[in-house]
């Protein structure tokens, strides 16, 4: 109270002058705190209602023998480390952990090198450009279970139209695109290349409109090459839309599952497994979702480690 | 840099700002708060009753609506249906449990039932009051778990081998009964853009009911899967794509993709379903066929997996509403009702003597019905662990189907499939 109180006499030029009626600056303080305090709420509620307590009861389901009879008598007795050594041995894990780290290496790198390179591109003026630009944008558009399914018919390795073309072009059109172990992965990174580029394009380019051009102007009358004004004007300026772009990218891409679900079904013979596809068959084919939730925490952690280093990288920016 | 520095409150701090903020969020927070908890509490009117099942496709859906319709009519109540994907049927269920919010009666695949009467989520039809008379013993096993009668189907259905009249009788060649046979004469009709037969191998619940027949018919059985006889079946489709008879995007293909496929003429011959003939018939010239599958040798008995869905009360403790599902199941597994949807599906019913009336209707699925008769349910043996047994087949023959040996594809499908529960 004496704090208060304190703070008060002080004298402080920022308050309107009190008007005719005496001021409680006790209580109007306390009515502001309050207020402030129903400015947080909605979003502190929302946090703890939909990320909070789903995250903890993820937690806790991984710890428990949860299973179909869970639903009728609510008895999901905890079983220590049960669910976590079964599927820690279990070596599909390890091809799950494997597959989605190549996939996510490999489409972020297709992803982001593509669309920055289109970014660039489209930042000349010529003919069409704002008509192709938003042509490119037609991936995006499309649901990403129905891209799944139209690129399942292109690649089929009989009547694909991809084989087909490549037939006509005098190449050997019987690449098994889908249907071979050691090819279906590559094939769906490039599906989800294929699909990633309109986002990446298009965040890329809203960050290099940023750019002053008058940087540029100074580069090319000092005599600089395209590739050193990419290095040193363009790369240093975009880089918090990068770090932005990469970050989001990593956050739909290490979760795939739909996309996966729709091309291969995770196979042949469990190729095109990721910890996304995982999570999916414990939980909702084997209904052992204790194992779902393991898996579903690993995913997790990946994502928070992530998480920090982003903070980390941006914290750096802010100095 | 990036934030500005606000002087403190100088806007919140006036009296009516703050106060003009707070009610309407505690407003919204009311809303909110009771929004969220009417969706619980959800009242069940007496005289409605509804009935979850899978028919989200159109056809499908309106069959069952007039099936209900006529039913709500005999009963004197209203029956509601409500469709969800065939993949959804088990998690929405599951979830209702949990909210008591179970439908009256839930129509499961077969496949499905023993997993959600192991966790004590269905009623035993019999002390219902509904009997198995005129049902055959193999049916009334397929919607059994451990002795009890869950599950009552209307109509079933099985593979069958379909083939391409046209095709067979330009190439001079006659309809396979054997493995040996299967494999001479799709690997004459393979030729160009023409495979000699299509079936699916594609890493679901698809690929491994296409299995099962050749498992089997060369008396293999799921709860060995290391055994000779399995190992033998697998090769056996080995074989097909070695010859290049089958084309090696079976990994890839469900069951719909195989009627594609054989509608698009790409195959000469085809494992499949009567649920396909619908679809079959919209092309006016493709004349096909319908044999029994193929045996490894003469005078072997052909087994089919018994498929289709079964009609359960769930336990939802209210015994009067679960009597009256109950009179729902008869009204819609009555002998009228199972011909009337078996007509419309192309699947046979459930009943010996509809299924008499049906056969003359449809002499041409004559080898459907012989075939559903010697038919063998996938959860008799495994019961609720069939779902374990399942994935691990599926990895194991997509991996013997793209390289490696079957054997020790399905020796390690063993182990994972104990291993799983």
């Amino acid at each position: 109270m004496s704090a208060t109180t304190a703070s008060a006499t002080a004298p402080d030029t920022r308050q309107p002058a009190p008007a005719v009626k005496k001021p409680d600056p006790a209580r109007a303080r306390r009515r502001r705190r309050l207020s402030q305090w129903g400015f947080i709420a909605p979003a502190v509620v929302f946090m703890v209602l939909f990320f909070g307590y789903p995250l903890v009861r993820n937690v806790l389901m991984s710890f428990q023998d949860y299973s179909p009879s869970t639903f009728f008598d609510g008895k999901a007795p905890f079983n220590g480390t049960d669910n976590w050594s079964k599927v820690f041995q279990d070596d599909l894990f390890g091809k799950a952990l494997w597959h989605t780290i190549a996939f996510t290496v490999g489409s972020l790198i297709g992803q982001f090198g593509i669309g920055l390179a289109l970014a660039v591109f489209f930042t000349k003026k010529f003919p069409l450009n704002g008509i192709l630009r938003s042509l490119i944008l037609l991936p995006w558009l499309v649901p990403m279970v129905v891209s799944g399914i139209v690129w399942r018919r292109i690649l089929d390795q009989d009547t694909g139209v991809l084989n087909t073309f490549l037939d006509t072009l005098g190449m050997d059109g019987a690449t098994p695109w889908l249907t071979s172990p050691g090819m279906a992965l590559f094939s769906v990174i490039l599906v989800n290349i294929w699909i990633g580029i309109p986002f990446n394009m298009v965040i890329l380019y809203g960050g290099l409109q940023e750019i002053p051009k008058e940087l540029y102007e100074a580069a090319s009358l000092d005599g600089a090459s395209a590739w050193r004004t990419f290095r040193s004007i363009t790369l240093p300026l975009l880089k918090p839309v990068i770090t932005v772009v990469l970050v989001l990218g990593f956050m739909s891409t290490v979760k795939i599952l739909d996309l996966i679900l729709a091309l291969t079904d995770g196979g042949p013979a469990d190729a095109t497994q990721t910890l996304g596809t995982l999570t999916y068959q414990n939980s909702f084919v084997q209904l052992d979702f204790g194992a779902g939730a393991v898996v579903g925490n690993v995913l997790i952690l990946i994502s928070a480690v992530f998480a920090v280093f982003y903070l980390r990288a941006n914290r750096s920016e802010g100095k | 840099m990036t934030a500005a520095h606000t002087p403190d409150g100088a806007l919140l701090g006036r009296r009516g700002a703050g106060r003009r903020a707070t009610v309407p969020l505690t407003v919204v927070f009311a809303l909110v708060a009771t929004a969220a908890l009417a969706g619980c509490g959800q009242q069940r009117d007496d005289d409605v009753y509804t009935v979850l099942n899978s028919s989200t496709d159109d056809s499908y859906h309106s069959w069952d609506a007039a099936t209900l319709a006529r039913c709500s009519k005999q009963l004197g109540i209203t029956i509601e249906q409500q469709s969800v994907p065939a993949a959804q049927v088990m998690t929405k269920s599951l979830r209702m449990a949990s909210s008591k919010s179970l439908p009256d009666v839930i129509q499961f695949d077969a496949s499905e039932m023993p997993t959600f009467a192991e966790a004590g989520g269905l009623t035993d039809l019999r002390t219902l009051g509904l009997s198995t008379r005129d049902i055959p013993q193999g049916i009334v096993d397929f919607g059994s778990y451990k002795g009890t009668y869950y599950g009552a189907a209307r109509t079933v259905n099985t593979l069958a081998l379909f083939y391409n009249k046209d095709i067979l009788k330009k190439a001079g060649l006659d309809v396979p009964t054997t493995w040996d046979e299967m494999r001479r004469t799709a690997k004459e009709l393979t030729r160009a853009r023409q495979y000699g037969i299509a079936l699916s191998a594609g890493g679901a619940e698809d690929g491994v009911f296409q299995f099962t027949p050749f498992m089997w018919s060369n008396g293999g059985d799921e709860s060995n899967l290391g055994s000779k006889q399995v190992a033998e079946a697998l090769d056996y489709w080995k074989g097909l794509i070695k010859d290049g008879s089958l084309s090696k995007s079976t990994v890839n293909w469900t069951q719909a993709d195989v009627n594609d496929q054989f509608m698009a003429g790409n195959a000469a011959m085809m494992i499949n379903g009567p649920w396909q003939v619908e679809t079959l018939n919209t092309k006016k010239s493709l004349d096909w066929g319908i044999a029994r599958i193929p045996v490894p040798e003469t005078g072997d008995k052909s087994v089919g997996p018994l498929g289709g869905a079964i009609l359960t009360v769930p336990n939802t403790g209210d015994t009067r509403r679960e009597k009256t599902a109950a009179k729902i199941i008869r009204c819609m597994s009555s002998e009228k009702e199972q011909i009337s949807y078996a007509r419309n599906s192309w699947m046979v019913p459930a009943n010996e003597k509809a299924a008499d009336l049906w056969r003359k209707e449809v002499p041409e699925l004559d080898a459907l019905a012989d075939q559903v008769a010697t038919a063998r349910s996938r959860t008799a043996k495994v019961g609720a662990r069939w779902s374990s047994v399942s994935l691990a087949l599926q990895s194991a023959f997509q991996s013997a189907l793209t390289g490696q040996s079957s054997e020790a594809a399905l020796q390690r499908a063993q182990q994972r499939a104990t291993s799983g529960n």
